[in-house]
């Protein structure tokens, strides 16, 4: 399932990289970078977490 | 508008119905209705919105949509597709009051029963005092505001922002991005940042300095009167006057609580709530328009963050369906003000400093920590994501009720 980050809309909170700390991790800029573009099934739940918790809506778990 | 096609109906000709009624349609209330669906609740869900817009978010609007990076659609927080999914009813029309001994409200769109209310109706932006001219005045709250404000600037040599909060920062920053002139006008002395307040004050004038703004800090406005085609006169104290191409007050913003007028719920300062967000038995407010009770943290007060937004309708959601509620979560905003990204989480207590607890030529983290305990409040990250996402776990570790300390 594809994981997908918007960097324009990042605002460098970090809340995916602490909820997710395998699948996210962040720039120098503290820009989002996805670690794993295409998590296996027992990283999805934290991946959803992730999608659900950033605050500038800048990640997609795409079906 | 996106209407979905189960019908609703009961009662008298004229009036529908809804397990769930959200009024206020913007992230608040669309987080609570896909709280509800993510807990599993299976009832109708009417979503009433005033703008006819998919919901936006708001923080973008005065910056990438105000600074011109992004179109203004890309502030749309779903998709017509997200939106299907959740099978609600979704309405454009405006609340315009509430009854609840009948349990019903009153809009535009006709009479709605309902069998829990969530009261999402947010807040607007405050307009300068009547003065001459003051309908010149721009304000920057709505997505139709920031598409016209971003016209206004491109149009505008010079720009007098009025204001000294967060968001007077960052239209004064977008205005010294496109190549204005500015002039920041305060009444209070100092410049602020949300939760920290004035903490920040001395940073953020350095930076606004740097970039070429010009700060009025302690500048009240006296009168103001057209000026041209478009433009205003300022009239300041002892009878200085500036004149400006284009005035944008950023002056805070007022729950959207007239509507409840005559209801009887407290709406001193928006719609006064429990821990759990309820108003009253089956009615609960979410987001800018509600002040929530919060006993480990003090009186109860409105937080206008997104986070807080997406935070209270969960919580809503929860207690809506007979979960037991989360830990509170603490406040956590962002700010972007001439290219330093400004981030912060927790509490700021008056009594408690804030100092720096690293700092490395512009990137640095202050912490709110209490003086003889030492534990942390809060924290501030100023230029420096990667530490402040370490620092966040100290508040985290620290976190419990604030007693008598």
């Amino acid at each position: 399932m594809p994981l997908i980050a918007d960097t324009t809309a990042c605002v460098g909170a970090g809340q995916c990289a602490l909820v997710a700390e395998d699948l996210f991790d962040q720039d120098d800029d503290g820009i989002v970078e996805v670690l794993e573009r295409d998590p296996a099934p027992e990283q999805e739940a934290d991946a959803r977490r992730a999608v659900a918790l950033c605050p500038a809506h800048a990640l997609r778990l795409d079906p | 508008m996106l209407v979905s096609s189960r019908p609703d109906r009961d009662g008298p000709a004229g009036a529908h119905r809804a397990d769930v009624l959200i009024v206020g349609a913007s992230l608040a209330g669309l987080s609570t209705a896909e709280a509800l669906r993510a807990e599993g609740f299976s009832g109708s869900i009417a979503l009433l919105g005033e703008e006819g817009d998919p919901p936006y978010g708001r923080p973008p609007l005065s910056k990438q949509v105000l600074e011109g990076t992004w179109e203004p659609d890309r502030a749309a927080l779903r998709t017509a597709e997200d939106v299907r999914a959740l099978d609600l009813e979704l309405l454009t029309a405006r609340a315009l009051g509430l009854d609840v001994r009948c349990g019903t409200v009153c809009t535009t769109a006709g009479t709605w029963r309902y069998g829990r209310l969530v009261i999402a109706t947010g807040a607007r932006a405050v307009r300068p005092a009547d003065m001459t001219g003051a309908e010149r005045v721009m304000v920057l709250r709505t997505l139709e505001d920031a598409v016209r404000l971003r016209a206004a600037l491109a149009e505008s040599r010079t720009v007098a922002v009025l204001g000294s909060g967060v968001l007077a920062s960052e239209i004064a920053s977008a205005a010294r991005g496109a190549g204005r002139r500015v002039v920041l006008l305060g009444r209070s002395g100092r410049l602020g940042i949300g939760s920290p307040g004035l903490c920040l004050h001395d940073r953020l004038s350095e930076l606004h300095r740097r970039h070429g703004v010009t700060l009025r800090l302690a500048a009240p406005v006296r009168g103001m009167a057209p000026d041209g085609r478009a433009g205003m006169r300022i009239v300041l104290d002892r009878g200085e006057e500036l004149r400006s191409d284009l005035v944008v007050a950023a002056l805070g913003a007022v729950p959207a609580t007239e509507w409840l007028h005559g209801s009887g719920l407290d709406l001193t300062d928006g719609v006064l709530c429990d821990a759990q967000g309820r108003a009253a038995p089956g009615i609960f407010a979410v987001g800018d328009v509600a002040r929530w009770e919060d006993a480990a943290r003090g009186p109860a007060r409105r937080i206008g963050h997104q986070s807080a937004a997406i935070d209270q309708a969960r919580r809503v959601a929860r207690t809506m369906c007979g979960h037991a509620p989360e830990p509170p979560p603490l406040p956590f905003f962002w700010s972007r003000i001439h290219g330093t990204g400004i981030q912060v989480y927790g509490d700021f207590p008056g009594e408690a400093r804030l100092r720096p607890i690293e700092e490395d030529g512009d990137r640095a983290v202050l912490a709110s920590m209490h003086a003889r305990t030492g534990r942390v409040h809060g924290v501030v990250g100023w230029n420096a994501p990667k530490s402040f996402r370490r620092a966040r776990q100290l508040v985290d570790r620290d976190r419990r009720p604030i007693a008598r300390e």
